[in-house]
């Protein structure tokens, strides 16, 4: 076990002692335990830094199941560096933010942060698991801490619902994921991606590569809120804030991206993972942006544009896959798509994190998050303005900030899809730029939205729950590091540079020459006329025009019917799915005693039956056969006898006494078959129950007429003659295969030599079997308790009726 | 001999599974009983009979007969006769609490189990 290993299962251990903390040191707010560690682990990966700036990665392996070809391995690479720097960087700041956003005297903090670093250390391993196997494993804790973050407040039912949506669509994702890692296993004999990697060109052709490739995207797709399973991150929204910062924003959504980026070395040659990556990708991105214009809810506005925002480095991921086809790197011509998705994906995780961040301020200082209630805020919350000003205009695409840098970017890669000769890209192609400059006209469209209704217009005081005014410091602080951060990389995004290079280096390992590094020069100013700049410039038109005219044309989102919507799928098809379950349930779980016990005579019979066929066990042999004699006839008679009488009997007393008959006449057999134990056991048993018999009877009802209908009893006697039969089968089949010498010599041998008894049958019961003995003694301890209890149970009931 | 008995068993395991199978909560208790001698001569019959005197060493005997099924039969009949006593008073219980021993009307219901 390594520091590595300590490192990603660190929040799993200092989850444990959560609870812990909390209860003894409950006058500190339980985050400020937390704290120190994202911020440690994120100055602990720094530290790799240097060696996979330069392509270079580490592997750390732990056996787990070697037989099996599972093991932890932990490797950092370019990609996985700079997952877990957002995963601990971002989670410093949320925790920190949330100590301030959750009351420590309402909340159970406990729980929350329980939960959360449970999130924190799934979320490393699944972004530095080499093994598949283990990356599915933290993939699905991932998605059950979000499952319990959702539902944090779960007196509420919006948020039990949403729990619930998001655990059914991620966790059917991560199921077909399964499927694919199984199916890469069959084609490649191996968990470990980076072994994948080197085997990428081998499997192309194979008949489960395209199997794989479906069941990796549903996994990633479903994980990452693209569409059509973007349903799920809307109404997760329910969770508290820093929840939605931290998971539905900046990491966990992303994972779906980490998976798809990991895998392009592996699956990028394919073309229709080419067209699914990018055409679901861009589709997403329009859905989400067109979708967000219409809520007015903030968070639903900041769910929606995360969506759109995933899909856009979606499809750049796939366009930007193309260059695997294109030995080519030296210009960056195809390969500027996958850079404008690393450098989306940090940019996005900086603005977004702070706006959602911004967002719960509002929420926090006035208790409502609808933008028909807000407006005029900016003088009572100055700072929080501004904040959220810039973080807007930076994911509007606005200069000077990142959000500026990395959609001209987009717009560069988008616009050169066009010119791709490969999988129809030359002729289909001109729809991606055109998709992409509509669906950036929603998004500035709905960051307009999200900041001019919240902070300028008329102030509502009177519809406000509180009076507003400035956040405390300790909760603006997280925001303005981040919103910082967007300024900083937007004015010198050369610093970032050399990390943007490792992660390509990751992603599209085999363009790379031993030793070469990829370059990438990220520039404010591509020129007058560079198509870029105009498309941007075309943007801010538009979208200023649409939102002057807002209350004119959203009457469009009024057009669509409800009854289409995806929501109303997943709503109908669950009821549909849980009355169906339960109908279907319905039919063979009637509950009738009667009912289970014929499907468990039915099936033993079936059971043993085909087993007997199967196996051609049916032997009789006459050969070895004790003989006859005219009186055990006569016994076996009366046994048969009686037994079929008690079928036809209606008296009670009948039934009793020819049941009494039985077990008196199977005492005599064991008279006859040498077992004098046996037969004095069998006497006084038989006799005691007998006057059990006698005495409850005089309580029990008479039996009732048989009213049963003809075929109600015939099947009985089906069943019943088939169990007889069966079994007949069996003890003749038995008596004549004798596969093996018994193994009662040993105690015939033994009992007086080791035991020093001479009956046999006891020496086995109180010596060799005794502990047998012992539990049989206890069996019939708990039947007597058990039935001291009921008697006993009636004496009370009648005491408190008399 | 074998051969009878092995019909013989049949026939009780038959009229046991029959009775267990009806409504009546005393014919299913009878039925549990059969079941159990069926069972106990099953042990008995598998093991090979009369081949031998009986398993005490005071008979001093060429050969014995097999002691090891006896053990079993003997913890099964102390066991059956404990599950026997249960069921008897549980449906006692249950008719002066419900007021029927018919299992029909003893069905659970969806939610009231």
């Amino acid at each position: 076990m390594s520091l590595l290993h300590f490192a990603i299962i660190s929040p799993l251990i200092l989850a444990i002692f959560i609870p812990m903390l909390h209860k003894y040191f409950h006058k500190i707010h339980t985050g400020w335990f937390l704290l120190p560690l994202p911020a440690l682990l994120f100055f602990y990966f720094m530290s790799y830094f240097p060696e996979t700036a330069h392509g270079e990665s580490v592997t750390e392996t732990l056996p787990w199941i070697p037989s099996l070809g599972i093991d932890f391995a932990a490797r950092i690479d370019g990609l996985g560096l700079l997952f877990a720097l957002l995963i601990t960087g971002i989670g410093a700041l949320v925790v920190l933010y949330s100590i301030f956003y959750l009351s420590k005297e309402k909340e159970k903090l406990n729980q929350f942060y329980v939960y959360l670093l449970l999130f924190m250390g799934a979320m490393l391993g699944v972004v530095l698991s080499d093994n598949l196997i283990v990356l599915y494993s933290f993939w699905e804790l991932t998605s059950f801490s979000s499952f319990l973050l959702i539902g944090y407040w779960n007196h509420r039912e919006r948020s039990r619902y949403g729990a619930q949506k998001s655990m059914l669509i991620t966790v059917f994702g991560g199921l077909s994921m399964l499927g694919g890692i199984l199916l890469l296993y069959l084609m490649t004999g191996t968990f470990s991606i980076s072994e994948i990697i080197g085997m990428a060109g081998e499997i192309t052709g194979h008949q489960f590569f395209i199997p794989a490739l479906i069941c990796f995207l549903l996994g990633a797709f479903t994980k990452s809120a693209q569409f059509p399973f973007h349903i799920w991150l809307p109404d997760a929204m329910e969770a508290p804030t820093p929840v939605s910062a931290y998971l539905h924003s900046a990491t966990m959504v992303k994972a779906g991206i980490y998976l798809v980026a990991r895998l392009t070395p592996v699956f990028a040659v394919s073309g229709l993972w080419v067209w699914l990556v990018a055409g679901i990708g861009i589709l997403t991105l329009f859905w989400g942006s067109f979708s967000a214009v219409k809520h007015n809810d903030l968070k639903g506005i900041l769910a929606y544009s995360t969506i759109s925002q995933l899909g856009m480095i979606m499809s750049m991921l796939g366009v930007g896959g193309i260059a695997l086809h294109y030995g080519n790197v030296e210009d960056g011509f195809y390969t500027v798509a996958i850079t404008a998705a690393v450098f989306h994906l940090i940019n996005h995780a900086t603005f977004k994190g702070s706006l959602f961040m911004v967002v719960g301020i509002v929420d926090h200082e006035t208790g409502t998050r609808d933008i028909r209630k807000l407006g005029g805020l900016m003088t009572l919350m100055p700072i929080t303005f501004t904040l959220a000003a810039i973080g807007t205009f930076s994911m509007a695409g606005l200069p000077p900030f990142n959000g500026f840098l990395s959609k001209e970017m987009f717009f560069t890669g988008m616009l050169r899809a066009k010119e791709i000769g490969l999988f129809n890209f030359e002729t289909l192609g001109i729809l991606f730029p055109i998709v992409a400059w509509i669906a950036s006209v929603f998004t500035f469209l709905y960051s307009m939205i999200l900041v001019f209704k919240t902070f300028t217009g008329k102030y509502q005081p009177e519809k406000l729950e509180k009076k507003p005014h400035e956040a405390p410091v300790g909760m603006l602080i997280p925001p303005v590091i981040l919103v910082s951060l967007v300024v900083i990389i937007g004015l010198f995004p050369n610093i970032i540079e050399t990390l943007i290079e490792s992660v390509m280096g990751a992603i599209l390992p085999s363009l790379l020459a031993e030793g070469h590094e990829f370059h990438v020069h990220i520039s404010h100013w591509h020129g007058f006329d560079s198509p870029e700049l105009w498309m941007t410039a075309g943007v801010i038109i538009a979208g200023i025009l649409l939102y002057r005219n807002l209350p004119r044309w959203s009457g469009i989102y009024n057009r669509m019917p409800e009854r289409f919507s995806l929501n109303r799928f997943y709503d109908t098809g669950l009821e549909k799915t849980q009355l169906g379950a339960m109908r279907f349930t319905g039919l063979y779980m009637n509950g009738f005693i009667r009912t289970y016990l014929v499907y468990i005579f039915t099936f033993m019979i079936f059971i043993l039956g085909t087993t007997m066929v199967y196996k051609n066990a049916f032997k009789l042999d006459t050969s070895n056969v004790a003989n006859i004699h005219y009186f055990e006839v006569v016994l076996a008679a009366i046994i048969a006898i009686s037994s079929i009488t008690i079928l036809f009997s209606k008296s009670r007393l009948t039934s009793i006494i020819l049941l009494g008959a039985v077990g008196y006449t199977v005492s005599l057999f064991f008279v006859i078959f040498r077992a004098p134990d046996l037969a004095l056991t069998q006497l006084v048993i038989e006799t005691v129950s007998v006057a059990l018999f006698l005495l409850c009877f005089y309580h029990l009802p008479k039996l009732g007429k048989n009213e049963e209908r003809m075929g109600f009893k015939l099947g009985n006697l089906l069943v019943s003659i088939g169990v007889g039969a069966i079994v007949t089968l069996i003890a003749l089949s038995a008596h004549s295969n004798k596969e093996f010498n018994s193994i009662s010599e040993y105690y015939v041998e033994n009992t007086y030599k080791k035991a020093g008894g001479e009956n046999m049958v006891n020496v086995i019961l109180v010596d060799f079997r005794g502990f047998d003995t012992l539990f049989e003694i206890t069996v019939l301890g708990i039947a007597a308790l058990g039935i001291f209890a009921m008697i006993k149970l009636r004496m009370t009931r009648g005491k408190e009726q008399g | 001999m074998e051969i009878l008995m092995a019909f013989l068993i049949g026939i009780l395991f038959m009229s046991a599974t029959y009775l267990m199978l009806s409504k009546s909560l005393l014919r299913i208790i009878v039925g549990t009983g059969l079941l159990s001698h069926g069972a106990h001569l099953l042990i008995l019959t598998m093991g090979g009979l009369k081949r031998g005197a009986a398993p005490l060493l005071g008979q001093h005997a060429e050969a014995y007969a097999d002691p090891l099924p006896q053990a079993l039969i003997l913890t099964a009949i102390v066991i059956s006769f404990g599950v026997t006593a249960f069921f008897l008073v549980l449906a006692y219980r249950a008719y002066q609490e419900l007021g029927t021993d018919n299992m029909d009307r003893m069905r659970g219901k969806e939610g009231n189990e």
